[in-house]
């Protein structure tokens, strides 16, 4: 009998998740988008992908070994970083980029801080506008759906962006962008893929609704009702479907470190993602803004938590 | 001699201005491009620092102690303007490349700090040499910061290209960049004095 009762402080119900299986289960739900990408831009994105992955284990190895910290290489974070990184780079970069990326990331990203954890930031975003800001030139190179070889165009939104009238930009029709066949990232073009393994984490409940809607609805509503063609006659749909808008809302805006605690704070997130990346698209100096949305709304997590604070059960 | 010494080198590490007091960065920020750029507002900062340390020690009985920091700023004004003009004279390059921050020295915290804590109690001489250990160690670190920035952030060292092929981090050579060497810097000197403190 007395084994049986144990005395213990709370939690007393544990669901039997932990930090590395949650981790692991973002991994796999970012397979199909992975899968597709490599499809679409054939064996360049492979290899980026692999080396990003790669290098984003080396360089957790090796920080938490100089600091004589405890090595986490399996607990999946620096996995994640690594691939949530390589589907923000266009497939054909110079082998070089994804590795300073993953680098980049971990070290200035995360372990700066103390780890995972402790992070202000996403640490994939850090990276890519790391690499976005010190070599324009290769990370605006996007290589043509199916082509295989070096062939290049633009995004949709970097079209849209030069002033071409948005017929050529929605040369690719919303078909097109939904099954990915558009210049972009590797992990952004498909959004069947990425709404598949956003569907597996929902069901899994390891992501709630109330970031990745309140982002996503907001951009389409803003670009709706300020788009470049008047007052509620833009084109929402196109925005939604286009640039890293799906990838970043399911997968970087709800990262358990940057995001905020409570359901309110998360639809302010959300809503002020939202905005921001509506606003850089529109008005902006660059054609897409969800990286650098995500990353200024990381910052205002803490003073967003403060303020949602729910009430202590008893007080007033 | 020993006390000198301690005088003259506490300002290098010890209690270096921008890693240990964390003074002035603004134009730490602001000019840490190149090595020239660097080199040059240390020096000028050094100079002021020197003269107006000196001036300030000198007359530290004269001065009345609630218009204090007005009479500061009067000395150290009249040295900026002395390096100013000097430097638009002998060179115009430099001065067009520093900018607004050399006037700005005026009210650099690192030598207004350092009349208010030390040249307004000590001798002159002693403040003559706090003021040489205080910019020796504002100009090693900006040479130290404008270096990595330089080297990693445009390919160059003194303007002189060194690798070819490198793609430089362009980051590094933009305000951001500024701030994360120095930030970096700041987490790594600190780094080794809680390891030594620790031992």
């Amino acid at each position: 009998m007395s084994d049986k009762f144990t005395v213990s402080i709370s939690p007393h119900i544990h669901k039997g998740d932990s930090v590395s299986k949650i981790m692991w289960a973002v991994s796999l739900s970012l397979l199909p988008a992975g899968l597709a990408g490599v499809f679409i831009f054939g064996q360049a994105a492979l290899k980026t992908i692999a080396l990003s992955i790669a290098s984003a284990l080396l360089a957790e190895w090796i920080i938490q070994l100089s600091t004589a910290r405890k090595v986490t290489l399996l607990d999946g974070s620096a996995f994640l970083t690594g691939l949530l990184l390589s589907y923000n780079l266009p497939a054909g970069v110079p082998f070089w980029l994804p590795i300073a990326g993953s680098f980049f990331a971990i070290a200035v990203g995360k372990q700066v801080f103390g780890g995972l954890g402790q992070n202000i930031f996403n640490p994939a975003l850090v990276g890519r506008v790391f690499l976005m800001a010190s070599w324009p030139k290769y990370m605006t190179v996007f290589s043509r759906p199916f082509s295989y070889d070096a062939v290049t165009c633009a995004t949709p939104l970097a079209l849209l962006k030069e002033g071409k009238s948005l017929d050529i930009a929605s040369a690719a029709s919303y078909m097109d962008l939904l099954f990915g066949k558009r210049g972009g990232c590797i992990g952004e073009v498909c959004i069947i893929a990425l709404l598949l393994g956003a569907a597996f984490l929902l069901w899994k409940g390891y992501i709630s609704w109330h970031i990745p809607f309140s982002y996503i609805a907001t951009v389409g509503l803003f670009t709706y009702i300020l788009g470049p063609q008047g007052l509620f006659r833009g084109d929402g749909i196109f925005h939604i479907l286009s640039g890293g808008l799906v990838l970043g809302a399911f997968f970087m805006a709800t990262d358990y470190v940057t995001s905020p605690l409570t359901r309110k704070g998360q639809v302010i997130f959300g809503i002020g993602c939202g905005l921001l990346t509506a606003v850089i698209r529109l008005w902006g100096g660059y054609p897409e803004g969800v990286s650098y949305a995500i990353l200024m709304m990381n910052a205002a997590v803490p003073l967003i938590d403060r303020y949602t604070k729910s009430r202590i059960y008893g007080t007033r | 001699m020993k006390r000198a010494l301690q005088e003259l080198s506490r300002g290098i590490i010890k209690e270096n201005p921008t890693f240990v007091l964390v003074l002035g960065l603004c134009p730490t920020l602001a000019v840490s491009v190149s090595l020239i750029n660097g080199l040059g507002m240390g020096m000028a900062a050094t100079f002021v620092l020197v003269g107006s340390n000196i001036i300030i020690s000198l007359i530290r009985n004269y001065i009345p102690a609630r218009i204090r920091i007005p009479c500061y700023i009067v000395v150290i004004a009249t040295f900026v303007t002395i390096t100013e003009l000097l430097m638009k004279a002998y060179s115009p390059a430099l001065n067009r490349a520093l900018g607004i921050y050399v006037p700005l020295i005026v009210v650099n915290c690192i030598v207004l700090g350092r009349a208010e804590a030390y040249a307004s109690k000590e001798t002159a001489f002693n403040s003559f040499l706090d003021g040489i250990g205080m910019g020796a160690g504002f100009t090693l670190a900006l040479l130290l910061i404008s270096g990595i920035r330089e080297l990693l952030g445009a390919g160059r060292l003194f303007g002189y290209s060194l690798v070819k092929g490198f793609d430089p981090v362009l980051v590094l050579s933009m305000p951001p960049g500024a701030l994360l060497v120095i930030g970096l810097l700041l987490g790594f000197f600190n780094l080794l004095k809680d390891r030594r403190t620790e031992k």
